[in-house]
């Protein structure tokens, strides 16, 4: 029986042989699990056909110069504002360095008539105000929140108030040169 | 511990001998050991837990009649208050009852902070407390989407834009919290599934909270542990009848908002269906979201800009930060606060920074159904300092700077004291 004790090296050796075997099982457990969460997690993002809504056209013709309309897009409202000169005028000569988040209004529209946006601010989601006549515009003369107070202006753009962002200009292509697709 | 009761009904011996519930329930609710000075501010946590059933039970009923869609979810709710019978009964007392559980936790949680029962040995105990009521939040907030009126749509809104802060993944999380583009269908279902399990995680949560408050057992009012079975009486019959008491005069309050102000802590825009395209004028969360609120609008936009010369984090993630910091220094609370003494009662000055930090934390609420303009604005930015300097900077030095009065040598000594 005595050749049957074990000696320290073998001893070693076995714990070792342990702890590979340990820690391989927990590793495949870890990768096993891993492999299956994504799936639960991913069940809960935007599904095929939520995205599969992700286009509208819209009729231009019957919206007159300084008239804003919205329209639902992706359940969000999109503003699309016709601008008078005056609008635009103001929106460009804007100084870049005043911004907030600074971009020009040139890279913010495609006709400089036509200011399309998403209509939803960018602070804590709540639809500004400004479409309607008689709607506060805030200090810019864009649209207001009314939830914490962010001012935007005539393209858009945060200038006052704790919206961090701008308004999100959605991708939109003129069919022709009075409809407008937006997705 | 571990001694077994012996009972008399065989049937309960029988089930005793082969599962020891009886024997448990004995230990921790008919014999334990209750300090015999406590006050009728000990009622709260009992009080606390008949709410949470009370909770469950009309939940449970009320999802019998409920439908979880965007067309028929408002729709499901008038047909509960119209048709159902008694339905107008179980949806008054979920409403009122979700702002019930509030008063009694927050009552809860301020007795806790009166008489120092977050300190050793008792912190994980506290800190349980704390789990409480994230998850009390989390599933108030996710209830009241599922009316589906104006206040639920644009409160999911703007609560879940508030992880949109959360730099780089923001606006996937977002995304990815409501199963769209914006708060819509997927985003009621899922609130529901949640709405209908947290409950359940909440009564496991709550039973831990019991399971490590009779490890060391209550506090009391003069803050000086139980030393020996002559500062204690059983808790029953003493505190059975003395919850009881207290139990009646809840119910009273809870019965008076049922069935005579049903909708004093509601909103009525939220009476007005959900629409996607209308923001409500002025955007409140329910009452008990109020301070919290305060806190989140209160931080300057360009604060953090200024204060370092340049902008790390936006100001909405400033404010965001700082709403979760604001229950996040109730979990160290009790390393923050440096005294070795337990009660106010003995704490000369910490008893008027208990005070003063109660009235900042209802002006917060006040400020948080406000709009954020003008005064407001100040006052919420001075009573939010306030707030976080009560726990990193008054609670760490009154420990060191306070000459506590001469604490008692046992529960039963001023009671001893007074009769001779
Ligand atoms: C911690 C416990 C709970 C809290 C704090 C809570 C809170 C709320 C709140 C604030 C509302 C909105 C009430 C309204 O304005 O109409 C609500 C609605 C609802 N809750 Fe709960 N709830 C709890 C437990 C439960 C449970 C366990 C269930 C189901 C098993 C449930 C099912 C419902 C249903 C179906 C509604 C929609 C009907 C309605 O709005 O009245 N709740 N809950
Ligand atoms: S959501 Fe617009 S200012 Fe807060």
């Amino acid at each position: 029986m005595a050749d049957e004790v074990q000696t320290p090296e073998s001893d070693d050796e076995g714990a070792r042989r342990r702890e590979f075997l340990y820690l391989a099982t927990l590793g495949v457990g870890a990768v096993g699990a891993a492999a299956f969460a994504w799936p639960i997690i991913d069940s809960m993002n935007p599904a095929a056909d939520v995205l599969a809504l992700s286009s509208v056209e819209v009729d231009l013709g019957p919206i007159q110069v300084g008239q804003s309309i919205t329209v639902k897009w992706r359940g969000r409202p999109v503003f699309i504002r016709r601008r008078t000169p005056d609008e635009i005028k103001a929106a460009r000569v804007a100084e870049l360095a005043e911004l907030i988040d600074p971009q020009p209004d040139e890279e913010r529209v495609q006709q400089p008539e036509w200011l399309i946006l998403v209509g939803v601010c960018t602070h804590l989601g709540c639809i500004p105000l400004g479409q309607k006549s008689g709607e506060p515009r805030g200090d810019y003369g864009g649209w207001f929140c009314p939830c914490h107070g962010s001012h935007y202006d005539t393209s858009g753009r945060i200038r006052f108030g704790p919206a961090p962002k701008n308004l999100e200009v959605p991708g939109y292509t003129f069919l022709d040169d009075s409809t407008v697709r937006i997705g | 511990m571990a001694t077994k009761t012996e009972f008399n009904n065989p049937v309960i011996r029988w089930v005793d001998e082969r599962l020891p519930v009886f024997t448990y329930l004995d230990h921790e609710y008919n014999q334990f050991p209750m300090p015999k000075n406590l006050n009728y501010w000990w009622n709260f946590g009992a009080l606390a837990s008949v709410a949470l059933v009370v909770m469950i039970l009309t939940g449970i009923m009320l999802a019998m009649q409920y439908t979880a869609h965007v067309d028929l979810a408002f729709e499901s709710v008038e047909r509960i208050m119209r048709d159902v019978n008694y339905g107008w009964l179980l949806r008054y007392i979920h409403m009122n009852g979700a702002s019930m559980f509030f008063i009694v936790v927050y009552i809860h949680l301020f007795r806790g902070l009166y008489y120092g029962s977050y300190k050793a040995p008792r912190e994980l105990l506290w800190m349980l407390g704390v789990v409480i009521i994230l998850l009390m939040m989390a599933t108030a907030f996710m209830g009241y989407v599922l009316p589906w009126g104006q206040m639920s749509f644009w409160g999911a809104t703007v609560i879940t834009n508030l992880f949109s802060a959360i730099p780089i993944v923001g606006d996937w999380i977002v995304t990815w919290l409501w199963g769209g583009f914006s708060v819509d269908n997927p985003t009621l279902n899922r609130f529901y599934a949640l709405h209908y399990l947290m409950p359940f995680v909440l009564f496991a949560v709550v039973g831990l909270h019991v399971v490590a408050l009779h490890v060391n057992g209550s506090t009391n009012p003069t803050g000086v542990e139980v030393q020996s079975p002559r500062d204690t009486v059983s808790f029953h019959p003493y505190f059975t009848a003395k919850d009881s008491v207290g139990l009646v005069a809840f119910l009273f309050v809870f019965a008076a908002f049922v069935f005579f102000a049903p909708n004093f802590f509601g909103e009525p825009d939220n009476y007005i269906k959900a629409n996607p395209l209308q923001t409500p004028p002025h955007i409140v969360p329910e009452w008990y979201f109020l301070p919290f609120y305060a806190i989140l609008r209160a931080v300057p936009d360009n604060f953090i800009g200024a204060w370092m010369g340049f902008t790390l984090i936006s100001a909405k993630l400033a404010g965001v930060i700082a709403m979760f910091g604001s229950i996040a220094v109730l979990f160290l609370l009790p390393w923050l606060d440096t005294s070795k003494v337990r009660s106010a009662r003995f704490r000369p000055w910490y008893k008027w920074f208990f005070w003063l930090f109660l009235l900042d934390c209802l002006l917060l609420g006040y400020i948080g159904s406000q709009p954020a303009e003008g005064i407001f604005i100040w006052i919420g930015r001075g009573a939010t300092a306030w707030y976080f300097a009560h726990f990193l900077v008054f609670f760490p030095l009154l420990g060191w700077f306070e000459t506590p009065k001469p604490l008692p040598t046992s529960i039963s000594e001023p009671v001893l004291k007074e009769d001779s």
